[in-house]
């Protein structure tokens, strides 16, 4: 037998249930990545080389290392420090910090679309730089990078699996201690794989869908 | 002050002690990463060419295959191979298993970059190629694919160091790689801060040479190719 449909139905609320801890990395990742993302695209852009470098190494230092080993990294190295984090607070946070970076590199495309005329305008109205970011810069460069911003999100959401590496019981997990208790592997690993191309397609619809918002709203 | 750096530097001064296991490790690492590059490169032609100009039946079977491994994650994927396929009486290494799924992982992006850098070669290509009377597939050989490949070197830089990322995860299907020895030496030395940032620097070391090939190959592959400015 292959596939038992009687043990597909009997995982399937327990998977279900580990899914709400999947979208709540997801959720609170993102939300992080979201924040520190334009903090980091902010400090890149920054006049003195003193912030602005040190940011872009750690960019792409964080951009080219595995996400696995960072939060090894966050979950192992840190106590060392005395920063002693749950498994969840650990890998949301590893989470947040990788796909903040990428982020970074979205909204800094974003800023860099500014005219250079509202820079000018914002000088001349004698803003501050503080008030220019928030009120005049940040505004306009957002709304063109969501669509981008979203497939990270897709990215982020397929990635949560690696927190299974330091035992937050989210969806595969869950899957792969089923699996381990009824020597039956097929029945939830492949639900959790439907479960995830579901998900991402949904998303990626919605992507589109906020895509197509914004150029009507721009009148493309 | 002074005794923390001095701490910092003690503790890193015994690093060789980790060098040959982490070595060994990188050497596995390095092997799934070239494995599953060619993987990649293959399956996202094939991939992209079977969706762009196959009959129908293909054109669905290279979309699913693009959509399904774009759409699921890569260690669900990993695990599927690893855990199900004995299922279906099919064993295979653990390293094989490695090399396939994130090849063909890796191959379901690459194929949307190759469609991408096709469609954007210049449509008088094509239409210079029919009056020369070539076959399709002449001219997708000969002028068509010669002229995307510089186009999506870039791209496929990405994707490779995005696969060699990837290999950390074949640590959790029990293969010594890079991560793994680190997981290994964690546990029996505890010099957790050590061996992982040696394993992170390792990492952006092989990153860096993808980086560096990629861009002379590139330059490489633009000879003869006019482009930018003049």
């Amino acid at each position: 037998m292959i596939w038992d449909w009687g043990y597909a139905w009997e995982i399937i609320p327990i998977l279900a249930k580990a899914s709400i801890v999947t979208i709540e990395a997801t959720l609170l990742g993102f939300a992080l990545a979201a924040t520190f993302g334009l903090l980091l695209a902010i400090l890149r852009m920054s006049q003195s080389n003193w912030v602005s470098v040190p940011t872009a190494g750690f960019v792409e230092f964080i951009r080219s290392t595995p996400l696995l080993i960072q939060i090894f990294f966050i979950f192992f190295v840190f106590p060392e420090f005395g920063v002693n984090l749950s498994a969840m607070t650990a890998g949301v946070l590893a989470l947040g910090v990788h796909y903040g970076t990428y982020c970074s590199e979205v909204y800094r495309a974003g800023l860099a679309n500014i005219p250079r005329g509202q820079w000018e305008a914002s000088t001349a109205l004698n803003l501050s730089l503080y008030h220019t970011f928030r009120d005049v810069i940040v505004p306009q460069a957002i709304p063109p990078v969501v669509p981008a911003l979203g497939n990270y999100l897709v990215a982020l959401f397929k990635e949560t699996p690696l927190l299974s590496a330091i035992a937050v019981l989210e969806l595969m997990q869950t899957a792969k201690i089923l699996g381990s208790e009824n020597f039956r592997y097929t029945e939830p690993i492949t639900l959790v794989g439907i479960f995830f191309l579901i998900f991402s397609l949904i998303t990626a619809a919605g992507i589109r869908q906020v895509e197509y918002w914004l150029h009507r709203r721009e009148g493309f | 002050m002074a005794f923390t750096a001095g701490l910092v530097v003690a503790s890193f001064a015994t690093f060789r002690v980790f060098l040959p296991g982490l070595l060994e490790g990188a050497l596995i690492t390095i092997q799934i990463t070239v494995g599953g590059c060619v993987l990649a490169v293959i399956m996202a032609f094939v991939a992209a060419i079977a969706k762009m100009y196959g009959p129908w039946p293909v054109r669905w079977l290279a979309n699913s295959y693009i959509e399904i491994f774009r759409g699921t994650s890569a260690l669900v994927q990993l695990f599927w191979l690893f855990f199900v396929l004995p299922h279906f009486g099919i064993l295979l290494e653990p390293i094989t298993v490695a090399i396939v799924a994130l090849g063909l992982n890796v191959g379901a992006y690459g194929a949307e970059v190759v469609r991408g850098a096709i469609i954007s070669v210049h449509r008088g290509q094509w239409e210079a190629a029919t009056a020369l009377n070539m076959t399709r597939m002449t001219a997708l050989r000969r002028i068509i694919v010669p002229q995307a490949i510089v186009r999506m070197i870039p791209p496929w830089g990405n994707l490779f160091i995005e696969l060699l990322k990837a290999t950390s995860l074949v640590s959790l299907i029990t293969i010594s790689d890079l991560t793994f020895k680190a997981q290994q030496m964690n546990q029996t030395t505890f010099r957790t801060l050590e061996i992982f940032t040696i394993v992170l620097v390792f990492y952006l070391a092989i990153a860096s040479v993808i980086t560096v090939a990629m861009r002379a190959l590139e330059e490489r592959a633009a000879r003869g190719v006019a482009r930018g400015r003049a």
